[in-house]
């Protein structure tokens, strides 16, 4: 969290001029730096770029007009907002929960800690087909808990739930561990009471972490496809989530159709993600 | 008033940090708990900040029983020796911060916040971040920041231990000067005997979580309340079954009264002062005692490897006898 000085006011020199200096190390790159970064730009360009690129040329192939019936046909548009719209639910539930249990996983001794350390990452390393069948027993017809979800928007909300829940713990857990204990006491002794010393030195402290954690959380979720499609009963208008849809429109031969739904939802992701980063902005800048 | 601690014992498990430990801190001064690293020096300072509680025993502070109240109403200022600093926030926001979390009006805390950045000399920080700042720098914002509410003690833990000698000095008389400005009541915690000795109005001295002694430095210094605390103020020699300082050695080159003969072993000039060593010829204890003299007074004598000189401890030395007092335990 280190900030580079950008500007310096010259020492003895109290005009209005202000001599603006870039940080250390930027526009100045060594020779191995400019290779780093060359290489960097190549592999993220044939990995990324490209076929993103790709993607949103071909959403186009048909011109504009195909790419806006595409989008807002009813089932893409049903679709898309289902997805989008529970994606935001759930990244925000994510926020909070994730904190919390990785409050409660770094500050918090009890039984059984060791086990919740691997449950958490049990998400991760189920195929999510595996996770999508999990919950199909679970919460299904024959749900032993009485529970039945099937083919409801409450199961792509779970399902994505499921799925989602390590990226905010995981991502918040070693920023914790990490945290200088001694500014929290100090805070406590300037009169701080646990509230604000959790709102105004923990928080903004760990808001990057929670903020890098939300956007992979959004990520997965939008792009979610094996654990919803089970339980949720992929109905269209009703529960079919944005990537079922895509591979819909691809088996019925309709690539610029699903091209174009994905391009949406690179859009979504990518506003997402600078909303995320302007939000964390403006958060440090009060303080 | 000042700091009161009653019979305060502290385990970690089965570890006894603080044992039955009572203290009278007195108001308006600058205190040091001096002691080896693991004497219970910072333990004893958090309990009186309310950062760690005791086991049993009781703290007042400025005559308010402060042994049940949590940190927050305290109203004591800590200085952490890894500064502590709020990392997410500039200089003029760490100073604020006990103001704007008491709510007070924005120009009230403006005036007082750039008063103590020009107290720490710190004025033309105030819109840096700490990463920005020296470790010097952010100690002494990290003072500014302790003392914006007006805390009725200071309370300063190891304060410029990680910082390297030169700026340590610095801070070290730069603190003896602004507490003569402020005035509050101040204890700070160091194991540098010499720091102890040159800022402080009191001592305390610390050792495997009991009290030594307590006393104004010359005091110490001079009247030692054991063999812990001699050897713990500076250094010192055995000459007759005594512990002295090697300062505090009378040498006589002709056969006195109570004098000790001794054989000089070595010579050594540092600068302005003489060491010299030297092998007494006691036949019950022989000793090797070193004496530090002054370069003018070891000149007049005229000393050489293999002189013989009579020793004695001067008539006003600090000296302890090691065959009464039974020999403390030295860690
Ligand atoms: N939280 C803790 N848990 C267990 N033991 C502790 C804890 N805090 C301190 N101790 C032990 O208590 C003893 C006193 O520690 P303390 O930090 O008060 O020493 P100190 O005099 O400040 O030493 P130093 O000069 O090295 O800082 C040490 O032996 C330490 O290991
Ligand atoms: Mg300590």
């Amino acid at each position: 969290m280190t900030r580079s000085s950008a500007a310096t006011v010259a020492p003895g020199r109290r005009h209005r001029t202000r001599w603006i200096r870039p940080a250390p190390g930027v526009g100045r790159l060594g020779r191995g730096g400019a290779l780093g970064l060359g290489l960097a730009t190549l592999w993220l360009s044939l990995l990324v770029l490209i076929p993103l690129a790709a993607v949103v040329l071909k959403s186009f192939s048909h011109g504009a007009g195909n790419f806006w019936s595409a989008v807002t046909a009813p089932d893409a548009l049903a679709a898309l907002r289902l997805t989008v719209e529970t994606s935001l639910l759930v990244s925000l539930v994510d926020v909070v929960m994730g904190t919390l249990v990785a409050w409660v996983l770094v500050r918090d001794e009890f039984v059984g800690k060791r086990i919740l350390e691997v449950v958490i990452d049990l998400p991760f390393a189920l195929p999510t087909i595996v996770a999508g069948l999990v919950l199909l027993a679970l919460y299904g017809p024959q749900s032993p808990l009485h529970v039945n979800l099937a083919q409801s928007r409450a199961a792509v909300f779970l399902a994505l739930l499921f799925v989602t829940l390590p990226f905010v713990v995981r991502t918040v857990e070693p920023v914790l561990i990490e945290l200088d204990h001694d500014m929290e006491e100090a805070a406590a002794s300037l009169g701080a009471s646990r509230f604000v010393v959790f709102r105004r030195i923990v928080l903004p402290n760990l808001a990057p972490a929670i903020a890098a954690g939300t956007a992979l959380s959004f990520a997965r979720a939008i792009s979610e496809y094996g654990a919803t499609v089970l339980l949720s009963g992929n109905i269209p208008l009703k529960t079919q989530v944005a990537s079922v849809q895509i591979a819909g429109q691809i088996e019925s031969d309709n690539t610029a159709g699903a091209a174009a739904v994905a391009t949406v939802l690179l859009v979504t992701a990518l506003l997402v993600m600078i909303a995320l980063t302007l939000l964390q902005r403006w958060a440090r800048r009060r303080g | 008033m000042g700091i009161d601690v009653h019979h305060i014992t502290k385990r970690f498990g089965d570890f006894v940090a603080l044992d039955d430990v009572s203290l009278s801190i007195p108001t308006g001064q600058l205190t040091a708990l001096l002691g080896p690293s693991g004497g219970g020096k910072s333990t004893l300072l958090r309990i009186i900040a309310g950062l760690e509680e005791p086991d049993s025993g009781t703290v007042t502070i400025e005559g308010v029983d402060a042994t049940a109240l949590p940190p927050q109403r305290r109203n004591v200022g800590f200085v952490f020796q890894h500064y502590a600093a709020f990392k997410h926030l500039s200089v003029y926001r760490n100073v604020a911060f006990g103001l704007e979390i008491r709510k007070r009006p924005k120009d009230e805390i403006r005036t007082r916040v750039m008063e103590l950045l020009e107290l720490v000399h710190l004025e033309q920080f105030a819109d840096r971040y700490p990463a920005q700042l020296s470790g010097g720098q952010r100690q002494r914002m990290a003072l500014a920041r302790a003392l914006a509410v007006e805390p009725s003690v200071m309370l300063l833990d190891e304060p410029f231990g990680a910082l390297d000698a030169q700026v340590r000095r610095e801070l070290r008389d730069w603190l003896r000067r602004l507490h003569d400005e402020v005035h509050v009541t101040t204890v700070f915690v160091t194991h540098d005997q010499e720091e102890a000795l040159e800022v402080s109005d009191e001592i305390v001295v610390i050792n495997q979580g009991a009290v030594e002694q307590t006393g104004t430095p010359s005091a110490l210094y001079d009247q030692p309340a054991n063999e812990f605390v001699m050897r713990f103020l500076g250094p010192v020699t055995h000459l007759g079954g005594h512990l002295v300082r090697p300062h505090d050695i009378d040498i006589s080159l002709t056969p006195e009264p109570a004098t000790h003969a001794a054989t000089v072993s070595r010579i050594q000039r540092v600068g302005f002062e003489v060491r010299v060593e030297a092998r007494t010829a006691d036949t019950t204890d022989a000793d090797e005692v070193s004496i530090q003299l002054t370069r003018g007074l070891a000149d007049r004598l005229d000393l050489a490897v293999g002189q013989q000189l009579w020793l004695r401890a001067s008539h006003d030395a600090s000296a302890l006898d090691l065959t009464d007092t039974p020999a403390l335990a030295v860690s």
